[in-house]
């Protein structure tokens, strides 16, 4: 088919699908998309808005055979954002140090305890059912914040691309999980829900901690920052002592 | 709003230029989050307008990991075949983590309160 002013429609959408507009925009229009189905879901945590928004880019993107490199030259404007993102967090932290330096002392004890449980029974429970080992470097950062994970699995010899998926479905199941679990555990200070999400499921985990409140949101966004920085700190010194051990 | 965004990218950039100078294994923006949290801790508190420009940045988090999450399509082999062991321990121990570390915190708190 040509229309009047020359082009196909075939040649249309060469053009636009390697241009950044079109990776931007679809990546808008997927996660609004998720939104509006998470709310008509009620703002159930199984309708996680990643989630839904991830499988629906892959599914079309599969579909119409455009590679992840030619998308992301036009997501990356979204993900960049994650940097200022980052440094926003200074700002529900700072408006919750009051109860953050009450509790300094319990939130140090109760971070170690879960960095050190989200690393290594991952790595034990990957070894167990007999994954790689490259899989299993890949494995033991994903409870922290992409691009500390990403360069600790480099320092440990795991793919640091294949560490960020890692990341991001841990993200993914921590939001998904978490009331479940507190509500198993008749947990409901805002606070340790907050702080618990980010240890074990950082950003993503971060994000819907916001949802459910800004006290645990500013929770979680310390507990997603020192677990970035501990776990850096531990895993390259006792990650590979266990895995010889573990042969 | 361009102040607070400018602000922020500034906070951004000492922290990316800390960790090349010091060689840090941690990423810039962290650095500039603990950057602006000292200054807000200084200054008392954050302007009006910095403080909503970053609550609408966070409040479309989410949208913030689409791209990277998109990224499961190049490693989707390997995934289908260590599905087993990937699946079960990233379930296991995210929910492991998230379990020890609300019970911990719960009962160092708790107790910290009775004694006070």
């Amino acid at each position: 088919m040509t229309p009047a002013h020359g082009q196909s429609l075939g040649e249309i959408w060469v053009y636009l699908a390697a241009s950044p507009l079109l990776g931007l925009t679809l990546t808008l229009l997927a996660y609004q998309g998720a939104v509006w189905v998470n709310k008509r879901c009620g703002g159930h945590p199984l309708a996680n808005p990643v989630l839904i928004a991830v499988v629906a880019l892959v599914a079309l993107l599969s579909a119409t055979g455009t590679p992840y490199r030619t998308y992301f030259d036009g997501a990356q404007f979204v993900h960049f954002l994650l940097g200022p993102a980052t440094v926003a967090l200074a700002i529900p932290l700072h408006a919750q140090f009051g109860r953050l330096k009450r509790m300094a002392g319990p939130l140090l004890v109760a971070l170690f305890a879960g960095s050190v449980t989200a690393a290594f029974s991952a790595v034990l429970i990957g070894k167990l059912l007999g994954a790689s080992d490259a899989t299993l470097f890949s494995l033991a950062p994903k409870s922290v914040t992409t691009p500390i994970a990403m360069g600790i699995a480099e320092r440990l010899g795991g793919l640091p691309s294949l560490t960020a998926v890692l990341v991001i479905l841990t993200g993914i199941l921590g939001a998904v999980g978490a009331q479940g679990l507190y509500r198993l555990m008749r947990c409901r200070d805002a606070a340790v829900q907050g702080f618990a999400m980010g240890v074990a499921s950082h950003g993503i985990g971060t994000a819907r901690a916001f949802q459910l409140g800004e006290q645990a949101g500013a929770f979680s966004a310390l507990a997603m920052g020192l677990n970035g920085l501990l776990t850096a700190a531990l895993l390259p010194v006792l990650l590979p002592p266990l895995m010889r051990w573990l042969g | 709003m361009l102040a607070a965004v400018t602000l922020l990218l500034l906070f951004q950039l000492a922290g990316e230029a800390i960790v090349l100078f010091f060689a840090l294994p941690v990423p810039g923006p962290v650095i500039g989050m603990g950057l602006l949290f000292a200054a807000l801790a200084l200054r008392g508190g954050p302007s009006v307008e910095l403080r909503g420009t970053a609550q609408n940045l966070l409040q479309h988090l989410s949208l913030l990991f689409v791209p990277a999450g998109v990224g499961v399509m190049l490693h989707i082999e390997r995934i289908a075949d260590e599905w087993l062991p990937i699946v079960v321990a990233l379930v296991a121990s995210t929910f492991a983590a998230i379990v020890v570390t609300a019970l911990v915190l719960r009962w160092l708190h708790v107790h910290e309160e009775e004694q006070s």
